[in-house]
């Protein structure tokens, strides 16, 4: 790999991402998990970036550490005993498994064409606008249909969520 | 590389600098020059706002250190530099002292992306107002650590307090923030400006310009919406076990975000440096983008000293109940409007190079839309002003020794 800004910049993200991860995992810290796991977040928002996808990195940072862990913030303040926790988690060799199958498939998603061929280098010439993306988002060519699809799964997760929250009473 | 090297970088690679040096070179200067201005505008809005603060309250305000005061922020600045720094023992050492950095990056990060006039702004962003946004939620990240961190009560709470009211405020200042977006066509703060040389945004949507307003009032965390430092409630809020210059980024950077929320609402609403004679010279454009954002600043200030606190319950009742679903409406109506006149043939498809005359014929439509929008408001927020009333006479009536007092 040759050293060049992009480069620094995917191995600085790529030591967020995972360093973050790590951090998740092993912490006895409820409130300094959520951190760890925003650092982690903001990792693949920089990832984001170096592909040219600067509305996806403003939306990651946005929704993922904005909204999600914020709010993850919250629910963890509202737990009894933030700081150390003393349960440990037993199962370890299921997740042992699945962790490996998981980290295999990507393995071979990566390095043999399974899910679709592809080149390595073969970078395309155009990069895509936040203007492309919109447009795709509604063009009937493009992903209007799942773009409407999740719409319709927010509307019905919001309505879900007023309707468990209403008082009986009221 | 080579067509990116203008300004400065060219002048250093003709007196014999190497490309990529000169480059870096040029690149540091611009850096520092956006970091660095807001770093020391924020010690001169320090005293504007005491001055400002004790003209309403008809003060003097500060007038010892220098010239009508103006030294008294630098004094206090050696004060707060030279106080003990303590950690409380039980606290998060990372995160406690790492939250006032963060705080006071998230405002400083904004600078990058503001353009001070046609040709200089740190970077033109695509997604220029999104980032606006994202970065806003480092700030309510930065209260969330400060006030668990510290290992407070009260801290806490006051954290509690200031991220739902953060949380709820950012909807209704995305959605109004969305309205310029629209109507230039671009995200781009560089471009919202300039779609604004024909009309300023604030005359095609006022009601997004109030609702961004009242939000980014509450944003920073200034009265009628100052949960944040509620001293009679929470002892301080969650700054509490922070002193020294630790406490100074809290408070230095709620200043400056005030201010940069007064530059960025100039320009998304009053067309940034636009103004008689702005392409003359690119003093004359940066003046009138300090001018336009400092007369919003002092409304900003003005409001603060003028109005009292609002309870908890009453703010997000205001918030839920009134700007978000008004905020949605104005957005909707606005989109469908623009989109009929476009169709239609009377509004300009694209700002940038729509002119005056261009525009006349939308704006009439789009100030009718919104004054209908607001008188039907004024209609509802009178009815519950009258039933709050009545409910508080009928509550008043129950109680005589109440009322013997009141009617005193």
């Amino acid at each position: 790999m040759e050293l060049n800004a992009i480069s620094i910049g995917f191995v600085v993200f790529s030591i967020f991402t995972l360093g973050g991860g790590v951090g998740v995992v092993t912490t006895r810290n409820l409130f300094q998990g959520t951190i760890w796991l925003m650092v982690s977040l903001f990792g693949v928002a920089g990832y984001f970036v170096l592909l040219s996808a600067p509305f996806l990195a403003a939306v990651q940072i946005l929704v993922y550490i904005g909204a999600i862990a914020i709010l993850i913030t919250f629910a963890v303040m509202l737990t009894r005993s933030v700081a150390r926790i003393k349960e440990r988690y037993i199962r370890i060799l299921p997740s042992f498994i699945a962790s490996l199958a998981l980290f295999l498939i990507l393995l071979l998603g990566v390095t043999v064409p399974i899910f679709g061929a592809h080149s390595p280098g073969s970078i395309p010439e155009y990069v895509a606008s936040t203007r492309d993306l919109g447009a795709a988002l509604v063009d009937e060519n493009g992903y209007v249909v799942p773009f409407l699809l999740a719409s319709v799964l927010l509307t019905a997760a919001m309505i879900g969520a007023i309707f468990i929250a209403r008082d009986e009473n009221a | 590389m080579e067509e990116l090297c203008t300004g400065l970088c060219s002048v250093l690679t003709e007196s014999g600098a190497e490309l990529g040096l000169a480059y870096f070179l040029s690149l540091l200067v611009g850096v520092l020059l956006v970091s660095g201005v807001p770093l020391l505008t924020v010690i001169l809005l320090i005293w504007i706002e005491r001055k400002v603060a004790a003209r309403i309250q008809d003060r003097i305000g500060p007038n010892r250190v220098g010239p009508v005061g103006l030294l008294q922020t630098i004094a206090d600045m050696i004060k707060l530099l030279s106080k003990e720094d303590i950690t409380p023992t039980a606290a998060d050492r990372v995160l406690y002292n790492a939250a006032p950095l963060v705080s006071f990056a998230s405002v400083v990060l904004l600078w990058a992306v503001i353009p001070f006039t046609p040709f200089h702004y740190g970077v033109d962003l695509e997604i220029g107002a999104l980032y606006f946004v994202a970065i806003a939620s480092f700030g309510t990240l930065a209260i969330m650590a400060a006030g668990w961190a510290s290992n407070n009560k009260y801290a806490l709470l006051g954290a509690f307090r200031v991220v739902a009211l953060l949380v709820s405020y950012e909807v209704p200042l995305v959605f109004a923030l969305l309205a310029p977006v629209m109507l230039a066509g671009s995200m781009s703060l560089v471009d919202i400006v300039n779609a604004q040389s024909g009309m300023w945004f604030v005359v095609l949507s006022p009601l997004a310009f109030v609702i961004f307003y009242i939000s980014s009032q509450a944003e920073t965390g200034r009265a009628p919406f100052d949960l944040i430092e509620a001293e009679s409630e929470l002892v301080a809020g969650f700054n509490i076990e922070y002193s020294g210059m630790k406490f100074g980024m809290f408070f230095a950077a709620e200043f400056l975000h005030v201010f940069t929320n007064g530059i960025i609402m100039a320009i998304l609403f009053f067309g940034g440096w636009m103004g008689p004679l702005y392409y003359e010279s690119p003093l004359i454009a940066f003046a009138w983008l300090g001018a336009k954002g400092g007369l919003i600043y002092f409304t900003t200030l003005w409001l603060r000293n003028t109005v009292p606190r609002l309870r908890i319950d009453q703010i997000m009742a205001f918030n839920w109940k009134f700007l978000v679903p008004l905020s949605i409406a104005n957005l909707i109506l606005i989109s469908l409007a623009l989109k009929v006149m476009q169709e239609l043939g009377i509004a300009p498809r694209d700002m940038l190079s729509a002119s005056f005359g261009d525009l006349l014929p939308a704006t009439a439509i789009l100030l009718v839309i919104n004054g209908a929008m607001i008188l039907y408001l004024l209609g509802i927020l009178r009815k519950r002003g009258r039933e709050a009333r009545r409910e508080s006479h009928e509550a008043r009536a129950g109680y005589p020794q109440t009322a013997s007092v009141a009617g005193r």
